[in-house]
């Protein structure tokens, strides 16, 4: 007889929570063999190709095709006037308005949809794209945000010119005008800041920049004339949000839809949305009867697909002469290009920006945000962040340095005396998020230790005496940030997609006779590892070794309905729908195995992969050997098999926080910063995989690096769009790339059936105001306050010159 | 991103090469790494009916070095002058200049005649050259002749080269034994091409700089050489003082354009950092 495995070697079998499990993904992924959708290659398959727009406000004259049209291999060529009669030349967007698939009679901004070419070969749609002549009337653009709504300002949105609201966010004031949205007591905080003894203000701007996901947007559309079935294979972070709409605006019943995301190469919010590519796919396709492939370039990526940010926010904060804050006021002008595709829940236009008084005891606060379409790309996704957290959270951070500079009072100092305290929680906000746990003090304290702090300011000191002294040309600033993030949207009372569909998510398990199991989810891993970490779950939950559960996304006909990944969702609310879902299995498992040992389900107890008879261990059924049961001796009344589903609709938001800690030195010769350090405490909850989560936040540092010193999608006064190829837009190599310092404390969630709260954010979001601060703190003993990102070398060195440090 | 339709040739020989670039007159364009023409006809910017690869001609490859003169095939890789080890000798600011280019994989294609010839006022041998004071061997299929680095560029991408005519070789005039060089460049990222470079080649006497050569990447129509910085450098203790002169000398040549990597202001004040920074390192260098 085999000798029983002890529980050390059961437990590094289930390779559960905890584990640092390798990832699955990988040997695919690293061997070339992932199924991308330029992968895909069908029988009869053709391409599309669009004609951009050279123009950022026009008028479309004319659109002559015929030279196109008589290119060897182009089959058609689409314009808005082929797509009106099926109303389709304009489609929904996430935020209530509607955008022009195809331009109809103006282009709202320079790259946008003018025609799309189909051809049988890549190469014939460029040369048909090539020859499609298109004559404009040019019209004066509005590019500068703060121009929009001048009483002269020309009306961009002719369409929609009579609208009295857009999205269903009230009154517009302007034909330039999308929505005003407003939160917090104005009376209480307009009080405090009259009170004050102290009150700061500053426009802290956040750049346009853009996700820049490695694999671009396309997809394959295939539309199967004899059954009316449309298959579509694309980079979706949410595919049955995709089936939904595309239900809503065709004529095709969504039974008849299939969605189906392979292998993505990355979204962080760009592929949340839809593109006219996508429904260009589609129409071509129902039109030809044969499969149509449509995948963008980079240029088109970079300059058409959406941007993130553009938030100008004049952010202010009151507070006593000793630096207890008492009211915070910002109001916003947000740019949201010709149309509004920025993604967010149907009922919060700007997101959750409420998020914005962050791990503070700030007792009054006031926020308002004016949306205005300008012309340039529509978008205003959350750029590996929860929707507009990282705006909000970099305003106040910026903000509570500027105070402390005020006040002569070290940033730390400011920021240790208006945390919530760990004796708050639960914590609501003067917002009224309900904050469940935390200790930031604690996290703050360990980070300021772990990179001696107080040394390092005395550093400074000196190398600020050296370079006064003319023997230095280098500054050295130390940047903080202590955030909390808020993800996992979200409860379906407060939450929905397109005012539709709740925010909840899904998770469906069914486990084989042998004891391995299949999992299906509603959500959709761009990179994150769902395959891996998972199986992790489930692992635990139901003492299946991780290797013997399969994990399935991404297919609308077989994965349970979901909202997809994107604002650090997947683990707050797929998780717990996983959690969950396994525990319905290990119930059912214990009624059987109950059956089949002959004693009360009561007697037993669960003992990681097996249940014991209490009093009695030896007497035992391992998972496995339930499995089989459950398909062939299940107690009367009980059904056979072994699966469950589980549709999680989060009572909350989970609140994620931590601390980071920066050490740059700039040369100011030539604006040039130097990452000397980057300290990350992350805490996350529960650690499903600490590999993973390590990952997570080297990923999101090095996208906060790159935000923060580098990346902008820049307009010039014409609206041509400067720097979008990766020759300008800053895609940091291992070469630029800062080496990281991670570390975490775990203060579990205590409404997540597994505590876990969502890390793949945090980095972002904490990590653009640390590198920022890092900056402006280099300055601010010589009279800088606040200069704006990205904080390139150029950019650096003006303000060095501005305050006079440079010849 | 997707071309038009082109020919391409692959010919064996610069005579065959000759012939065809000849033969074809405007309508060809040869290709000598093709890390700037590939880009521009993926870009539709540039649409040359016929490319002339020159990868496979032998004849225009390799480093010799002789007497008083370095010769470099024009299709000499980058990767191939920094792998060379007479030239770690004799001219180490080639190999610190070409460490500086793109990256290894552009570097394994990119070739130095490329690089001279095609008259981009980013590409960082055009400067080097000029500070050396090379000269590139032209030939076509009417014959041969030879034009010096700072007689060549006229604008940008506008070259001494005539219709059928390449680059065949670079001749340098070897440096003195003891020589101080830097090449000093300033660029947001790996792989890009410089917001502000310079070049210095200096001949020292005990702590005296009998002579200077100073030359511009980027911050121009053309790369510059910066005669009168250079010249002001000669006979001066490379002081701060004279470092400043030449400063100001060489900030005054340059009439960079405004764009992602700065102002014109900027990029000028740079072209001034970099050149008192490869002076003083080459200071530091020579013997």
């Amino acid at each position: 007889m085999n000798k029983q495995p002890s529980r050390k070697e059961r437990e590094a079998a289930l390779e559960g929570i905890g584990t640092s499990r390798k990832r699955v993904e990988d040997p695919r992924f690293t061997q070339g063999k992932g199924n991308y959708v330029d992968d895909i290659k069908l029988p009869d398959m053709v391409h599309g190709d669009f004609v951009r727009s050279p123009y950022a406000h026009a008028r479309i004259k004319k659109i002559n095709t015929e030279a196109a049209l008589a290119v060897p291999g182009v089959l058609a060529v689409l314009t808005a006037d082929d797509l009106k009669p099926f109303n389709l030349h304009y489609m929904p967007t996430l935020a209530g308005d509607v955008q022009a698939v195809l331009a109809d009679e103006k282009v709202l901004y320079q790259m946008q949809e003018v025609a799309f070419v189909v051809a049988t070969d890549r190469y014939s749609a460029a040369d048909g794209v090539e020859l499609v002549e298109v004559e404009y009337e040019e019209l004066q653009p509005v590019i500068d945000p703060f121009t929009a709504m001048d009483k002269d300002a020309p009306v961009l949105r002719e369409d929609i010119k009579d609208a009295k609201e857009v999205g269903g966010h009230g009154p517009r004031k302007h034909p330039n005008h999308i929505w005003t949205w407003e939160a917090g007591d104005q009376k209480a905080t307009d009080k405090a800041f009259k009170d004050a003894d102290v009150a700061v203000e500053e426009m802290i701007s956040y750049q346009r920049c853009h996700a820049s996901p490695m694999e671009t947007a396309c997809c394959v559309a295939s539309f199967d004339k004899i059954n009316g079935a449309l298959t579509v294979w694309g980079t979706f972070q949410a595919p049955h949000v995709v089936r939904t709409v595309a239900a809503l605006i065709s004529p095709l019943p969504e039974h008849k839809i299939r969605i189906i995301a392979p292998d993505i190469g990355g979204g962080f919010g760009n592929k949340v949305g839809v593109y006219p590519g996508y429904i260009m796919a589609i129409a071509a396709t129902v039109v030809l009867g044969i499969p149509v492939k449509w995948v963008e370039d980079r240029i088109e990526n970079l300059s058409a697909t959406a941007f993130a940010r553009d938030y100008h926010m004049k952010g202010e904060l009151a507070a006593t002469k000793d630096g207890k804050i008492t009211g915070l006021r910002c109001y916003t002008l947000a740019d949201h290009g010709a149309f509004d595709a920025c993604v967010s829940a149907s009922k919060f236009p700007a997101g959750l920006f409420m998020i914005c008084t962050n791990s503070y005891d700030i007792p009054n606060a006031f926020v308002s945000v004016d949306g205005v379409y300008t012309n340039k790309t529509p978008g205003g996704v959350a750029y590996r962040c929860s929707l507009r957290v990282t705006e909000a959270i970099y305003m106040v951070e910026r903000m509570v340095d500027i105070l402390a500079q005020k006040l002569g009072m070290d940033p730390a100092e400011l920021r240790m005396k208006n945390m919530i305290t760990p004796d708050q929680f639960p914590y609501t906000t003067t917002f009224g998020l309900q904050y469940d746990s935390g200790d930031y003090p604690a996290a703050f304290k360990k980070a300021m230790k772990a990179v001696g702090y107080d040394k390092l300011r005395k550093e400074q000191a000196k190398m600020l005496e050296d370079f006064k002294a003319g023997k230095s040309r280098k500054l050295m600033g130390i940047g903080i940030s202590t955030f909390t993030e808020i993800v996992g949207a979200g409860p379906s009372r407060v939450c929905d997609l397109v005012g539709l569909v709740g925010t909840f998510d899904s998770c469906e398990v069914r486990v084989h006779p042998t004891g391995a199991a299949i999992a299906r989810f509603g959500t959709k891993s761009q990179g994150q590892a769902h395959e891996t970490t998972y199986a992790q779950i489930l692992s635990t939950e139901m003492g299946i070794p991780a290797a013997d559960i399969e994990i399935e996304e991404g297919d609308t006909d077989t994965a349970p309905y979901g909202m997809g990944t994107w604002g650090s969702r997947s683990t707050p609310v797929g998780g717990a729908a996983c959690a969950n879902a396994a525990r319905k299995v290990r119930a059912k498992a214990q009624k059987i195995a109950a059956h089949v040992m002959e004693v009360s389900e009561k007697d037993l107890e669960w003992d990681i992969d097996t249940f014991r008879v209490k009093g009695a261990p030896d007497k035992a059924m391992t998972m496995k050997e339930v499995a089989l049961a459950a398909y062939s001796n299940v107690p009367e009344g009980l059904e056979m098999g072994l699966e469950a589903v589980e549709y999680y609709d989060p009572p909350n938001f989970t609140f994620p926080y931590g601390a980071y800690i920066c050490v740059v030195e700039i040369d100011t010769d030539t604006g040039e910063t130097a990452i000397r350090s980057f300290y990350a405490l992350d805490d996350c909850g529960t650690r499903i995989n600490p590999m993973i989560i390590e990952g997570q936040v080297h990923g999101g540092l090095t996208e906060a690096f790159a935000i923060s010193m580098g990346q902008i999608i820049d307009y010039d006064e014409t609206g041509n769009v400067i720097g979008a190829s990766f020759l300008d837009y800053f895609i940091p190599t291992a070469v630029e790339t800062p080496v990281w310092t991670t570390d975490h404390t775990v203060t579990p969630c205590p409404h997540h059936p597994i505590g876990a709260k969502g890390v793949g954010e945090s980095p972002n979001v904490g990590g653009v105001p640390c590198f920022s601060n890092a900056i402006n703190d280099a300055f601010a003993a010589l009279g800088g306050v606040h200069t704006q990102m990205p904080h390139t070398a150029p950019r650096v060195w003006e303000h060095a010159k501005e305050l006079g440090l440079v010849a | 991103m997707i071309p038009g339709q082109f020919d391409y040739h692959r010919p064996s020989s610069k005579q065959e090469a000759l012939q065809i670039l000849g033969e074809l007159g405007g309508d060809a364009f040869p290709l000598a790494g093709g890390h700037s023409i590939i880009p521009m006809m993926k870009l539709r910017l540039a649409a040359p009916e016929h490319l002339v690869d020159l990868g496979a001609i032998d004849e225009l490859k390799g480093v010799s070095i002789g007497g008083n003169v370095i010769e470099i095939g024009s299709m000499t890789t980058q990767h191939e002058l920094l792998t060379s080890s007479e030239l770690s000798q004799a001219c180490p600011i080639i190999q610190e200049t070409s460490a500086l280019i793109a990256d290894p994989q552009v570097r394994y294609c990119g070739t130095i005649g490329g690089n001279v010839a095609n008259g981009d006022p980013g590409n960082d041998m055009p400067g080097l050259m000029q500070c050396l004071d090379a000269t590139y061997v032209l030939e076509s299929n009417s014959g041969a002749r030879e034009v010096g680095a700072r007689d060549f560029y006229n604008g940008i991408y506008d070259t001494a080269l005539n219709e059928g005519e390449i680059v065949t070789l670079v001749r340098i005039p070897t440096p003195a034994a003891g020589h101080g060089y830097a090449y000093c460049k300033l660029k947001r990222k790996v792989g890009d091409y410089a917001t502000a470079a310079a070049g210095v080649i200096l001949n020292m006497s005990g702590s005296t700089c009998q002579s200077a050569s100073i030359a511009l990447t980027n911050v121009g129509d053309t790369a510059l050489y910066a005669a009168e910085a250079s010249d002001s450098l000669a006979g001066s203790d490379l002081g701060d003082d004279a470092i400043d002169r030449a400063v100001s000398l060489a900030e005054g040549i340059t009439s960079p354009v405004s764009d992602m990597r700065g102002s014109e202001e900027y990029r000028s004040k740079m072209a001034g950092v970099m050149v008192a920074r490869a002076i003083r390192l080459a200071a530091e260098r020579a013997s």
